[in-house]
């Protein structure tokens, strides 16, 4: 996994590409243009760009507005502010009209790193979750990006794409493709199963690769659509390999690990293990202290695989 | 023939105020006040204003009204319906379960609702959306929104205000319902919008101030809008809380108070005058 780029780099270029052939797409944002790569998308086609200002309420609900003329638009801002300065508007003018807007949340979780809490997203995932009609997509790489924005564009109704802001490693070769709602069997294994999602996807395949060398053939479930959720996925893995961890660089409350612990929990209870930010704040610092400091590295996902295996009542 | 515009509107305000009242009544509850006091605004942009056409819902040229004070829904049912865009018959269902009316106006479940909306203070950002999709595609229809004075309270129509500026988006109109009472009292008291006309000026509007009951004056400001270019138009209509009903005239109670069958008797003898 050589090269690197930020998910939010790639949703720039795909914006680019899918306006050129779409005239309907138009994209708004709240001063951050030049943060969430949608300059990219003005320079190109500035006639179909807004710039709202500082004022996300409204660029939400104007994006509602243009959505009912028949737009499709994306509403650029960092993930903190889309969805908790914009929760209502969201709500009510979004996604109960189930009008066809995009939300674009770059800079989510910590790795956003030193402007520190105040500016990291820990709660969006469960936020968007909640709402009715709302698709989430949580991308892992830039190859997901291209295929989910390509996707939110062909679904009809308002999605939540969380974007990041530091370079994560590519995954997928060129051929992948986004399927919505489907989750990507990235690694086979029957004495545990990682589901990941986001930036955690490459983590969990490095602690796979460490737990293989001893002896642990995990299974790594990426789940880039946490909404609506691959329950088949989730409760074949649990079902075949009896024990499961989730991994995002989320609070482990209303996540992925929410998500999954509610379908485990329904059909086929088994140990889980939720690695993700622990019902805290984050702090400011370099996003490699952070995940360390919150425990979202490989070794924690290895970790959390020896405990759950530990209650499975497997390797103890 | 503008003095049969007039009659018309006239008779149209009078069956839409007999509406609201029977369809708050048989609701038990709902707006009627906010409701009453934009009734003349409402009726002149669906009977004298408006390009519509009640067949063909989703026209592409159609005008678009915002009813962002969404609690005056019985006032936006009873003229969608007197238009023509569903039976009249339907209008009892108000807030009824499994009815089209809900509560607050819901997009999807009725024709003619061009936004859904309750939660105060979004209408305005949505009818921008609109015109700027206008822009986009070039076509001529209009936007028009219905503010309360309370809903002013809320900063997003404050965000929404300086986008339309910005924007030169003059092919929106804004009402605002000036009727000076909000739920707990009067807007004075509550939280003043101070110098209401002077703010909307200043964050770049044309503003122009009328009597919110007067034909004449509601017809002429949509006119003097339309001529407007490069601004978006306020409309700061004077009005009274439940008007048209004596008792309910200038009563904050009458907010959120739906009449009792008496009380409704009383109303409808007094709109029957």
């Amino acid at each position: 996994m050589a090269e690197k780029i930020a998910t939010r780099e790639a949703y720039g270029r795909a914006l680019v590409a899918l306006g050129a052939a779409n005239p309907d797409i138009v994209v708004l944002d709240a001063d951050l243009a030049k943060s969430t790569k949608t300059i990219d998308f003005k320079k190109r086609f500035p006639e179909r760009f807004f710039d709202f200002g500082v004022a996300e309420q409204n660029m939400m609900g104007t994006a509602a507005g243009l959505a009912a003329a028949g737009k499709i638009p994306f509403c650029s801002t960092f993930a903190v502010f889309a969805t908790g300065r914009a929760f209502d508007q969201i709500r009510q003018s979004i996604a109960y009209p189930r009008l066809n807007v995009k939300i674009a949340a770059s800079h989510a979780g910590i790795t956003v790193g030193e402007d520190g809490s105040s500016h990291q997203s820990v709660e969006d995932i469960a936020l968007m979750r909640a709402l009715p009609n709302m698709t989430v997509f949580v991308p892992a790489d830039a190859v997901e990006v291209a295929g989910a924005v390509k996707a939110a564009v062909a679904l009809d109704g308002p999605v939540y794409i969380r974007l990041g802001r530091a370079p994560v490693p590519v995954i997928h070769g060129e051929d992948f493709v986004f399927r919505p709602g489907e989750a990507v069997l990235l690694r086979p294994g029957n004495d545990a199963t990682v589901i990941a999602t986001g930036i955690m996807v490459a983590a969990a395949l490095e602690a796979a690769a460490v737990l293989a060398q001893e002896g642990v053939a995990v299974r790594v479930l990426n789940v880039h659509t946490i909404k609506p959720l691959d329950v088949a996925a989730v409760t074949r893995a649990a079902l075949e390999t009896g024990a499961v961890v989730t991994a995002e660089e989320h609070s482990i409350i209303g996540g992925l690990g929410s998500a999954v612990a509610e379908v485990l929990g329904e059909h086929c209870p088994v140990p889980l293990k939720r690695v993700g930010i622990r019902d805290t704040f984050g702090e400011s610092g370099k996003p490699q202290e952070l995940l360390e400091k919150y425990g979202l590295t490989p070794a924690d996902i290895v970790a959390a695989v020896k405990e759950v295996l530990g209650r499975k009542g497997k390797n103890s | 023939m503008e003095e049969t515009l007039i009659w018309k509107l006239e008779a149209k305000a009078k069956e839409i105020r007999r509406y609201i009242i029977l369809m708050t009544a048989a609701a038990g509850s709902g707006h009627p006040g906010g409701s009453l006091s934009a009734t003349d605004i409402v009726t002149a942009l669906y009977f004298g204003v408006m390009r519509l056409d009640p067949k063909r819902p989703d026209d592409p040229d159609r005008d678009r009204f915002v009813l962002s004070k969404g609690h005056a829904a019985p006032l936006l049912y009873a003229a969608l319906a007197l238009r023509g865009f569903f039976p009249e018959q339907e209008l009892i269902t108000l807030r009824k379960l499994g009815s089209r009316l809900q509560g607050h106006p819901d997009m999807r479940k009725l024709p003619g609702v061009e936004m859904s909306t309750g939660s105060l203070g979004q209408g305005l950002s949505a009818a921008n959306g609109m015109a700027l999709a206008a822009r986009l595609d070039g076509r001529d229809y209009r936007v028009y929104v219905l503010l309360g004075d309370g809903e002013c309270q809320e900063g997003q129509v404050w965000e929404a205000a300086m986008a339309a500026a910005h924007y030169r988006l003059d092919n929106v109109t804004a009402f605002l319902d000036y009727n000076g009472l909000q739920i707990d009292g009067p807007v004075e008291e509550v939280m003043s919008l101070g110098a209401v006309a002077d703010k909307w000026r200043a964050f770049g509007w044309n503003v122009i101030e009328i009597d919110g009951h007067n034909f004449r004056e509601i017809l002429g400001a949509v006119a003097a809008a339309k001529e407007t270019k490069g601004k978006p138009t306020m409309v700061i209509a004077r009005t009274v809380k439940g008007k048209g009903v004596s008792f309910m005239e200038n009563q904050v109670d009458w907010h959120g108070t739906a009449p009792k069958a008496d009380q409704a008797s009383r109303a409808l003898e007094e709109l029957e005058g």
